[in-house]
């Protein structure tokens, strides 16, 4: 493996996956970055002492993915981008921004892992970053770079076709449906081998710790929430985009650093619509670290920060996006498939405001617990998560539109994307 | 060894015979799915458990056996 940089990425911890201009080609990255390390017997055990986490929401600890994966034979690789939250776009922006680094670590945990083949996985209609992974995989095939064979391919357009086992089944010829586990894909996955499924930016960090190694990697971060993180920030801000920033940094820097005033805020959705809302009050108090979020009862899950300003009704977004999340379950078990629609009903009718509004208050604290856990994936464990915050930060709301009615129209500040096929 | 019921939730569509024939650890939700109370099976209810597995239409119950914990 390389020593760490001689000169630090940039000076105070700036960007690191985002340091280079769009879609750079493979002459750029390696100019910045050196060539890729050859000795990844350590890998594993850098990553660990690293502490990264997977950015596809669930924050597993990375190491032990791999380490599972290695003690098995003739793996596969698969770069999750399939990035089915609406409101977060950093996996997409970062595949089509720096296609090298992602494929540097696609590599290297291949390698790390004993693979024969690397899968990256692409939402179909981010066509842009698609073409940017196969120019990408092009260029390294022909440089004589890639040792393992790569294959771009372009996923079913539904939320819950990301999730590791749909994903894995989908890739088998089947529908994007989440699959009962065990087995996990690290124990059988695509075509029956263990399969290490890994989210992009996942990916590229551990590129950059295959690079320069976990100390270098523990210089930006905190030593609870090491390195950096990508957020994508929208809503209410004046420059919605893809942000860098470094792990347990401040939420509302985070924030205001897109262009908005936490004064000027109702609530923030963190982690997307798998994630949950914190009051713009509390949020102030906070950082993105896993410990600080988590005592709000969030997390910063795929890192999708949305502001609902001053003035939006939070029920009705909450109606909103529980509805649509109804749209995209998987139609596989009872309690989702009944379940979320039902709660979507009792939303719209707190939306709507009057006298059911207390009804159906109860019905729905009566309903969430008859559905959590109940999946075999976590899609409806989300959307009551995701409820249950917006009763506590809306609570106020709620007792408002008993007497009042719904709210003036605001928004949509959520974004419901039209929903594709499962093949 | 102590014994488990589980569901598979995918297979599962909700007949409900499971609940009839087991209401010691499953009753039904309001929609008619199994919800099912974790707790170990002690010895003397185990046949009643094989019987709800082996009835379940949709083959969507198994029980699992698992070492003894709690003890």
């Amino acid at each position: 493996m390389t020593a760490p940089l001689e000169q630090p990425l940039t000076t105070r911890i700036g960007p690191r996956l985002l340091d280079l201009p769009a879609a750079v080609g493979l002459d750029t990255h390696l100019a910045r970055f050196g060539p890729p390390p050859t000795d990844l017997g350590q890998l594993i055990a850098w990553v660990d002492s690293a502490g990264l986490r997977g950015r596809g929401g669930a924050r597993f600890p990375t190491a032990i993915k791999l380490a599972a994966v290695a003690r098995r034979r003739r793996a596969i690789v698969v770069v999750n981008a399939t990035e089915g939250e609406p409101a977060s776009i950093k996996d997409k922006a970062l595949l089509h921004q720096a296609p090298h680094l992602v494929l540097d670590g696609a590599a290297a945990a291949g390698a790390a892992v004993g693979a024969r083949e690397i899968i990256v996985a692409v939402e179909r209609s981010a066509v842009a970053t698609m073409e940017a992974a196969v120019a990408a995989a092009d260029e390294r095939r022909m440089a004589g770079l890639e040792r393992l064979a790569v294959r771009v391919v372009g996923t079913p357009s539904r939320y819950v076709a990301g999730e590791e086992t749909a994903l894995v089944h989908w890739l088998n010829g089947g529908e994007a449906k989440p699959t009962l586990v065990p087995p996990r894909p690290f124990e059988r996955g695509v075509s029956g081998r263990p399969t290490l499924v890994d989210n992009v930016e996942t990916l590229a960090h551990l590129a950059l710790i295959a690079r320069f190694g976990p100390q270098w990697y523990r210089r930006a971060g905190t030593a609870e929430d090491p390195g950096t993180t990508l957020v994508t920030v929208t809503g209410a801000v004046t420059h919605p985009g893809v942000y860098e920033v470094e792990g347990g940094s401040s939420l509302a820097a985070a924030i205001e650093g897109a262009g908005s005033a936490m004064d000027d805020l109702d609530a923030v959705l963190v982690g997307g619509h798998f994630g949950s809302w914190i009051s713009a009050t509390e949020a102030r108090q906070l950082t993105l670290g896993a410990g600080s979020l988590g005592s709000a009862g969030a997390a910063l899950g795929c890192g999708a920060l949305v502001a609902l300003p001053r003035g939006a009704c939070g029920v009705a977004e909450t109606a909103r996006i529980t509805r649509w999340m109804a749209d995209q379950n998987a139609g596989q078990c009872g309690p989702c498939v009944h379940g979320l629609p039902a709660m979507a009903e009792q939303l719209t009718v707190m939306a709507h405001g009057g006298r059911a509004v207390d009804h159906a208050r109860n019905e729905l604290l009566g309903l969430l617990p008859e559905i959590e856990g109940r999946g075999a994936c976590r899609h409806p464990d989300g959307v009551v998560r995701l409820v249950r915050s917006a009763l506590r930060v809306f609570a106020t709301e709620i007792a408002e539109h008993h007497h009042r009615g719904p709210c003036a129209p605001s928004g949509p500040w959520l974004p419901t994307p039209s929903i594709g096929g499962w093949r | 060894m102590s014994l488990r019921i589980i569901v598979n939730p995918i297979a599962c569509t909700g007949h409900g015979l499971c609940a009839e024939l087991f209401p010691e650890r499953i009753r039904l939700d309001r929609w008619g799915y199994p919800i099912i109370d974790p707790t170990l099976i002690p010895p003397h209810l185990e046949a009643h458990a094989r019987r709800a597995v082996a009835a379940c239409p949709d083959l969507a119950l198994r029980i699992q056996s698992e070492p003894d914990t709690s003890g």
